[in-house]
């Protein structure tokens, strides 16, 4: 007879859950980082406002202003990569991350808690801008330590509950993550219409499909860039693993495998509310994204995940109760979700 | 095979069989000084069971120790091998710092410790058990009533309280200690909720890891297989009525305790769900934990959290890291929990003076391994020696651990002392005293080359349906110079622990 063996206790699943997202969240950081520093080397004379936006999808503006002043890319990195107080900073995800994997590391392989804290080491021991020869190889760095991270996630761990939450966060993550960059880049490019067509337009979704490393399979499938190709490719496509519908079918497929319910029906309101949206990827066509508004779209979409997240803390958590000494204070820090 | 070994301290140039059998390293010897080395005899000759080690460090090349030494502190870092510095609410983490050279304990000499330490959990086991009933001893006038009464760890409320066969202490961790003699003394019981195992599984680990060509030829017993002896014990103690394979939890205060690595480590080995207080909760006289699919019952519970903190309503009210109505469902007998609370009774160290009378009383023995000679500072004549003598003692409160509250009178100032007699008159049961021992030494890496430093050894002792002895245990190392304080908290390092097997010793 087999053992069955014992579900998860809430507060682990929460903290699997958030390791994954600050991790994933860490990599996006640095995929978005990246990015900009290789648009800069095909386009030497784009002005520094090249880097505003990237500030402006963290929804920071006024902070990033009034601690730094204007978006330079020195400031403007230091302040996503490495600055403490942005909660969103590559160095704060993986201290945050680390913090989760501390307080699991009972459920996750050793392999995958050495892993955590050695990229929380390297980060802490960069700490700040590194030569500017160095710049694309540090960021490609973190962006590889996540995904040794996964890797060993994926062949150190079994794939039980633990491991379901785990991917449930990262996909989750990754499918908001990739809408953002979307919706950034779509809102910056659009207006200049003079120059669709052009080989500057051409480098900007170049940059976008190479930001999610996505350049070369959107060549297999689509030929030509075009801007609602693109959409369509990071937003519907069933096989790239960063388009937002692959995400969220696996996502949905996790869940299930941690609920046990069927796939198709629903007990849970998490499980609900993800087989809307899964359903709504699957039959959306992107003419009616792009005519209805892409923001719009990709806003709504936002919300949706976000309501998710919301759903699976009330459909798992048993009403852990919060302590709030102040030794204690910041193993709960950790589970809530980062400021937008 | 009879070799011929070196004196340690001839210079290099007196002869060239220092340099394959002594512990010159880059021209500077090795002085045991006027200590006990675990490694060296009074004349300076390496210990026959240390010999093949000794011969493998001198055959090592220029700077390769420190390599080593360096590589295991990278890993130390790189694995996050840490313990929480208190006083801190960063959380600071510091890796516990290792030693590489490890100290060896001969086989014959680990069978006799091994009985002593079964024999000594065994009476006190009795001890505890006869306190919460009829007090047996207390009434035969082996020990005054009011030293129990008035003993901090002393809880009436376990009264009449019998835990699954009958056993409270199920994990101990006894300091050991060995003066100038030679002699190995018993300096403390550590009933209560003792530490360190995970350092003695883990230094093994790095050792292996680091250092591996010093285990050729050394037959060192292995230790790895305490976690499954540990779960095992936790088994046996499951709440009468379980039929179904008993689910057992370790509950850790969390990640901001001292010791959260060793929870989490040993959680980990064991494949038991690490719980906080907050995961579980206590309904129907049983407990249960919060998981993902609602409530599921816990049996057995290895708890990593004091008496006083364990549950707000039998002991301490403002504990938020306990849960609250445990000791109602382990009254119930519903849950069990290790060690079971109380069992610090034994642990006071005004009981620790006892310890040789319970021995007589309930085994009909002499005790194998001695105690240290202990003063009490509440019997007058006792006090009045103490306070004479304040320069030449330790005086240790009765119910601190860790180090804490404590006076080594040789290395404190007169005022230190002034500070202490006053404390002593104004509470002398909480107090007790101890002659200074010389601890041993053994060599330890310090910069380029070795220096003696001090020592003890905690051996791990486990009782469930019997009594056993891991072979090995925590060396812990006062790491600054001249230092009698091995505590962790207080400077102190660890060493790996090598039982040799019987043949080991003929090396």
């Amino acid at each position: 007879m087999r053992t069955d063996s014992l579900p998860l206790l809430s507060r682990v699943a929460d903290s699997v859950y958030w390791m994954a997202r600050y991790i994933e969240r860490a990599e996006n950081v640095a995929r978005f980082i990246g990015v900009n520093l290789n648009l800069q080397l095909d386009l030497p004379l784009t002005p520094a406002h090249q880097w505003q936006p990237l500030i402006d999808t963290s929804g920071d503006t006024d902070v990033f202003r009034e601690r730094y002043g204007d978006a330079t890319q020195g400031r403007v990195i230091e302040y996503l990569a490495y600055d403490g107080e942005n909660s969103n900073s590559i160095a704060s995800c993986l201290r945050l991350a680390r913090e989760n994997a501390r307080s699991v590391r009972e459920t996750i392989s050793s392999e995958m808690w050495a892993q955590v804290n050695a990229m929380y080491l390297q980060i802490q021991t960069q700490r700040s801008l590194p030569e500017p020869e160095r710049l694309l190889d540090a960021f490609r760095e973190i962006r590889l330590g996540c995904h040794l991270f996964q890797g060993l996630a994926d062949a150190t761990m079994s794939h039980n509950e633990a491991w379901h939450f785990l991917r449930l966060g990262r996909k989750l993550e990754r499918a908001d993550k990739t809408s953002r960059l979307l919706d950034v880049k779509y809102f910056m490019l659009l207006p200049s219409t003079r120059d669709v067509g052009t080989p500057y337009d051409d480098i900007h979704w170049s940059a976008v499909l190479k930001s999610v490393s996505g350049f070369e399979m959107y060549r297999k499938k689509f030929g030509r860039i075009t801007p609602s190709d693109v959409v369509d490719f990071l937003v519907m496509d069933g096989e790239f693993p960063r388009a937002v519908r692959y995400c969220i079918r696996c996502a949905s497929e996790s869940l299930h495998a941690i609920t046990g319910t069927p796939i198709g029906a629903f007990y849970y309101t998490s499980e609900q509310l993800m087989g809307q949206l899964q359903a709504e990827l699957d039959f959306t066509s992107v003419t009616n994204v792009i005519r209805n508004g892409l923001h719009e779209y990709l806003d709504r979409l936002q919300i949706k995940v976000n309501a998710i997240d919301s759903s699976l803390r009330e459909d798992f958590a048993v009403s852990v109760p919060q302590i709030v000494t102040q030794s204690q204070s910041q193993s709960q820090g950790t589970a809530g979700p980062a400021s937008r | 095979m009879r070799r011929e070994v070196a004196r340690p301290h001839r210079t290099s140039g007196e002869s060239r069989q220092s340099h394959t059998h002594g512990v010159v390293m880059q021209g500077q010897a090795y002085d045991p000084g006027s200590f006990y080395d675990e490694m060296f005899d009074a004349e300076g000759h390496a210990r026959p069971e240390a010999r093949l080690l000794l011969d493998t460090i001198a055959a090592l090349g220029e700077g390769q120790l420190q390599r080593c030494q360096q590589a295991a502190e990278r890993v130390l870092v790189q694995l996050g091998i840490t313990f929480n510095v208190y006083g801190d609410s960063a959380g600071t983490e510091r890796p516990f710092p290792f030693d590489l050279v490890p100290r060896i304990v001969r086989a014959d000499e680990w069978t006799w410790i091994e009985r002593g330490l079964k024999q000594r959990i065994h009476a006190l086991n009795e001890f505890i058990n006869d306190i919460y009933h009829g007090q047996r001893i207390l009434k035969d006038g082996i020990i005054p009533e009011e030293v129990v009464r008035t003993a901090a760890s002393f809880r009436p409320q376990c009264i009449g309280l019998t835990p699954p066969k009958g056993v409270w202490c199920h994990i101990t961790g006894t300091d050991l200690v060995r003066d100038g003699d030679g002699q190995i003394y018993v300096l403390e019981d550590n009933l209560r909720v003792p530490s360190g195992v995970s350092y003695m599984l883990e230094n093994r680990d790095l050792m292996k890891r680091t250092f591996p060509q010093v285990f050729e030829g050394l037959r060192v017993r292995p230790v790895f297989e305490y976690p499954s002896r540990l779960l095992e014990t936790l088994e046996t103690m499951a709440p009468p009525g379980v039929t179904t394979k008993p689910v057992v939890v370790l509950l850790t205060p969390g990640i901001y305790n001292s010791a959260y690595f060793e929870h989490s480590y040993l959680a980990q080995k064991m494949g038991i769900p690490l719980v906080e207080g907050r995961d579980l909760v206590v309904e129907d006289d049983a407990v249960w934990m919060r998981t993902t699919k609602g409530l599921r019952r816990v049996h057995v519970i290895y708890r990593r959290i004091d008496d006083d903190f364990l549950d707000p309503d039998a002991f301490r009210p403002d504990s938020l890291l306990g849960v609250r109505g445990l000791v109602r469902a382990y009254r119930a007998g519903r849950v069990s929990l290790a060690n079971a609370p109380g069992n610090g009774v034994a642990d006071d160290k005004v009981m620790y003076a006892y310890v040789p009378e319970m021995i007589k009383y309930y085994e009909g023995e002499d005790p194998i391994l001695p105690n240290v000679p202990t003063f009490l500072c509440f019997r007058d004549q006792d006090r009045q020696h103490v306070l004479q003598n304040l320069d030449s003692l330790v005086v240790k409160a009765a119910n601190e651990a860790g180090g804490y509250g404590m006076l080594v009178g040789p290395h404190a100032t007169a005022a230190e002392r002034d500070a202490f007699a006053e404390k002593i008159r104004a509470n002398p049961r909480n107090y007790i005293a101890q002659p200074t021992l010389a601890l041993s030494r053994v060599p330890t890496l310090v910069g380029d080359h070795l220096e003696g430093r001090h020592v003890d050894l905690r051996p791990y002792i486990l009782y469930g349906d019997n009594i056993q002895v891991v072979p090995g245990g925590l060396t812990r190392v006062a790491l600054r110079k001249g230092s009698l304080v091995v505590n962790s908290s207080q400077g102190g390092g660890s060493k790996d622990t090598w039982v040799l097997t019987s043949a080991g010793d003929a090396a």
